[in-house]
């Protein structure tokens, strides 16, 4: 049954991590031939034309909570150049008449494998977990990235503009995950979100203890789990001192090129963690899990900004909410492995109304066709139990709520001037089942039109198999 | 906390395992979709006595003494019925020890009957019951074999006794995961099928002698042999999971060799692409509305118009593929559902309309498993109803009553206690696993 290989790659799923500034770069520093680069794998991706495009008459959720009945929004040179009752219409603008339709912001998903565990789903292409320790945070999920796996076409089908694709959770520190934007490219770096920080992907809970228990080697053990996790930190605590007094002998003119310390890959990545450059994404189901890692968080005095699969946020969402950490959770999974058992439907609805930010995320090839279904049914759980979220703000989970977990608000995940015009046009409510995508724009280019099959991408894979282009 | 208390007197209920008696009930003013007719009807009322639907239509008096549930404003259809599930074999899928799915390990295979493994008290049921499902079929999970063994018909009903059917489909998994339980490829397996069939014929014809020196030989157990001749003679339909258009191609072609063989195909992804050859077979598709992705070099052909293209062309459609804790829950049957709606109304994309759809996850189960009492909602059939807020395939819609057998079921499950013990996450005075 296919059942079998889900549960096998959910269990070995986790969230990851982000891109950090090399060490040397330290402001003021004195450029030194043997210092790393600060962006070893810059991203290579372009924005495509658009032109300048009109929306009016739609309904449209902004992705930041707010409602504009009868909108209009205007895009130009790839951002939000106007949005509001009427924008003005520049001479040759395509203007797209959508009475009875809906505009939203883009929808981003913080939490896919996309790419690292790619379709087919065969053992060749499986590079999500490198599971070999429960320590790699040397190892970066784009460097696994397969650009020609069709789940991303169909992920832009469901209106899904950017993605943050993270390794998996058989290990404690899995590696660094990266974001990038919904455009195929012939390589990974060409889909990098440019400027988007990187992360790193912890994993708290059953797996690392199950995949390394059972080779009979730490962590065999949840308590087993946080020390490992707490030796790591101390290290590169350790290594962080080292580098920082490294770069301070170099600012002032005292170091010399013998004097860098060793590079080592995976504690450059919890440095970057340390100094605030590489975001925390914590895969971690159980409330009491959580509240270890943000105690260790604070012991070692790093940030984490979301936990991932939290089943149990509901639990502790007081919790979440002081310490200004995320929540991405699923509407309605549970009970698939044990961490999972108290999942339940209104989740998300309570860590929202707690005041915590709420986010949707799919953690499935499949699931990240369809968030905007997923948040619908989460709030309509919600509402039965008496908590009711405007629409527009349930459009915040999936799009200025990752976009925040992700370090990216300030470039998309809602529709304010200035920002990317990522943006999808629905032939109908989108928080109705029978809604689908009509048109997407990613940086104000259209990349994908369901009644053009011109703008339906189809990946190397799919090219010549049965069903090619089809609308899927 | 009236409501709360009422919750907690129907858990002890359940657990006293007292049975709810049948009322007389009058389910009034609802848009009842009765799915033997394609149109709901507006303002109609349904009445249940003693387990039985007994009248459905506009102006039907009340009963005196009847239980009314006024629906007005609200939708009323026949009770879910997973197409397959695992509903009742685990209570946490991913913890072996409550997981009756599959025996790895067994020496046997078809002979498994998943009967005995059923929980009517797990979780999954009780999730799934209030959700809207009323009946499914429970199949088992292969172990090292291509076989699984023998489904059962379930319902849904509150209560120590769920099971309506036992060994009511055979099992099988073709397809690449029946190559690789077969040693490892595609021929194998077809080989091991016909084998056990075969074997299955020959224990038909001298049970008595079976076990003659041949047992070994024959790879297939005494007791494996005999549950497979109610599947060659016709009498248990063979549930064979299959995706790839070849390998359905090559199931339907069986039965050249065993004329009686009743089949169902399961998944049958590329369905679409050999679909008159399904239809012209008659034989049903129990599948998902949902899944588009190459996934495997099976399922190349993946589209969600799968469903929508099977139909078109004849075949008995259902949906079911229900059998995790993930995406594809029994109880998210309508979202399934809807989906196959709103791939209609893409330009190219072909669907099944509300109707069918409804019927998708009613009626045509009913039919595929043979379960004529329920599926519809008309006079004579077991009363198997649900009370949605709203369209029921629709996102924010969901039961308000399920009533089962005639009996309302409770509306509590582990998540409804959860769900309130977490309402409000103040506690000064104890702590929070005190109040219940």
């Amino acid at each position: 049954m296919m059942r079998l290989t889900l549960l096998t790659s959910l269990l070995l799923t986790a969230a990851c991590a982000t891109t950090s500034t090399p060490p040397a770069a330290t402001a003021g520093a004195k450029p030194d031939a043997a210092a790393p680069s600060a962006n070893p794998y810059p991203s290579t991706y372009k924005v495509y034309p658009g032109v300048p495009t009109v929306i009016r008459g739609a309904t449209i959720y902004d992705g930041a909570g707010h409602r504009i009945d009868n909108g209009q929004i205007r895009i130009e040179n790839g951002k939000v150049a106007e949005i509001g009752t009427t924008v003005t219409v520049p001479a040759g603008a395509q203007v797209i008449e959508a009475n009875g339709r809906y505009v939203t912001a883009g929808i981003i998903d913080i939490h896919s494998h996309l790419g690292v565990y790619p379709s087919p789903g065969v053992a060749a292409n499986s590079d999500g977990n490198e599971a070999t320790s429960p320590v790699t945070p040397q190892v970066w999920s784009e460097h696994s990235i397969w650009p020609q796996d069709p789940g991303f076409t169909r992920a832009l089908a469901g209106g899904v503009t950017t993605l943050h694709i993270l390794p998996g959770s058989a290990n404690l520190f899995g590696g660094r995950g990266v974001t990038v934007k919904n455009v195929l490219g012939r390589t990974a770096q060409d889909m990098v979100f440019p400027g988007a920080p990187m992360s790193l992907k912890m994993a708290c809970g059953e797996n690392p203890k199950r995949v390394y228990g059972s080779r009979n080697q730490a962590p065999a053990t949840r308590m087993g789990n946080i020390a490992v996790d707490r030796q790591t930190w101390a290290d590169a605590t350790a290594y962080k001192r080292k580098w920082d007094d490294y770069n301070k002998r170099v600012a002032a003119g005292t170091a010399k090129a013998a004097d860098m310390p060793r590079r080592e890959m995976g504690n450059e990545t919890l440095m970057g963690v340390l100094n605030g450059e590489i975001l925390v994404e914590n895969h971690c189901y159980r409330a009491d899990e959580m509240a270890n890692v943000i105690a260790m968080s604070n012991e070692f005095n790093y940030k984490v900004t979301a936990f991932h699969h939290a089943v149990e946020a509901y639990k502790i969402a007081d919790l979440l909410k002081a310490n200004n950490i995320c929540a991405a959770m699923w509407a309605d999974w549970w009970g698939f492995k044990m961490e999972s058992y108290d999942g339940i439907s209104e989740n998300v609805a309570l860590v929202q109304n707690a005041g915590a930010c709420a986010i949707v995320h799919s953690d499935d090839a499949n699931g990240i066709q369809r968030l905007n279904q997923e948040a619908a049914k989460a709030a309509a759980a919600g509402k039965r139990a008496g908590i009711n979220v405007a629409p527009e703000v349930i459009w915040e989970w999936v799009s200025l709520n990752p976009a925040k977990g992700l370090g990216i608000a300030d470039k998309t995940g809602s529709l304010e001037v200035g920002k990317a015009a990522d943006v999808v046009l629905w032939n109908g409510d989108p928080l109705s089942v029978y809604a689908r995508p009509e048109k997407v724009w990613i940086d104000g280019a259209v990349m994908f039109d369901t009644n053009d099959p011109k703008r339906r991408p189809v990946t190397d894979f799919e090219l010549g198999q049965p069903g090619m282009g089809d609308v899927k | 906390m009236s409501v709360f208390r009422m919750s907690v007197a129907l858990v002890a209920l359940l657990m006293a395992g007292t049975p709810l008696a049948a009322q007389t009930i009058a389910i009034t003013g609802g848009k009842v979709a009765t799915v033997a007719n394609p149109e709901p009807i507006d303002g109609a009322t349904v009445i249940i006595r003693d387990g039985r639907i007994t009248a459905v239509g506009v102006g039907i008096a009340v009963p005196a003494g009847a239980q009314v549930i006024d629906a007005t404003g609200k939708w009323v259809t026949p009770g879910l019925i997973a197409g397959n599930s695992f509903l009742g074999l685990y209570e946490v899928d991913g913890v072996d020890e409550t997981n009756d799915t599959a025996a790895r390990k067994s020496p046997w295979s078809a002979a498994i009957d998943v009967s005995t493994g059923l929980n009517p008290r797990a979780t999954p049921v009780s999730v799934a019951r209030l959700g809207g499902v009323t009946r499914a079929a429970v199949q088992p999970d292969t172990g090292d074999s291509i076989f699984g063994g023998q489904g059962a018909l379930v319902t849904l009903k509150a209560g120590e006794d769920i099971l309506l059917r036992p060994r009511a489909f055979q099992y099988v998994e073709l397809g690449e995961d029946g190559a690789r339980k077969a040693g490892g490829s595609r021929p194998a397996a077809f080989l091991e099928l016909r084998n056990a069939l075969q074997e299955a014929q020959r224990y038909a014809r001298n049970p008595a002698g079976f076990t003659d020196g041949r047992e070994r030989e024959s790879l297939v157990t005494r007791l494996d042999a005999a549950a497979l001749t109610s599947v060659v003679d016709g009498r248990m339909p063979l549930m064979v999971h299959v995706e790839r258009a070849s390998d359905i191609l090559n199931v339907l072609a069986l039965t050249k060799e065993f004329p009686k063989l009743r089949l169902i195909l399961l998944g049958a992804r590329e369905g679409w692409t050999v679909a008159p050859q399904i239809a012209a077979a008659k034989v049903p598709v129990i599948t998902m509305a949902l899944m588009d992705l190459p996934d495997a070099f099976e399922t190349l052909a993946s589209t969600r118009s799968n469903a929508g293209r099977l139909a078109a062309a004849g075949v008995l459609v259902g949906l079911g593929m229900t059998t995790d804790g993930t995406g594809n829950q029994p109880r998210n049957l309508p979202q399934q559902a809807g989906n196959a709606v709103a791939q209609g109304r893409l330009p190219g994309g072909v669907g099944l309309t509300s109707a069918q759809a409804l019927a998708a996850m009613t009626r045509n189960n009913a039919r595929i498993f043979g379960m004529d009492d329920v599926g519809t909602l008309e006079p004579g059939k077991a009363a198997d109803v649900v009370v949605w807020d709203g369209d029921p395939l629709e996102l924010s819609s969901a039961p308000t009553s399920v009533i089962i057998g005639g009996v309302v079921q409770p509306a509590t499950s582990r998540q409804t206690l959860l769900r309130d013990r977490y309402l409000n996450l103040q506690h000064d005075q104890l702590p929070l696993a005190y109040p219940r």
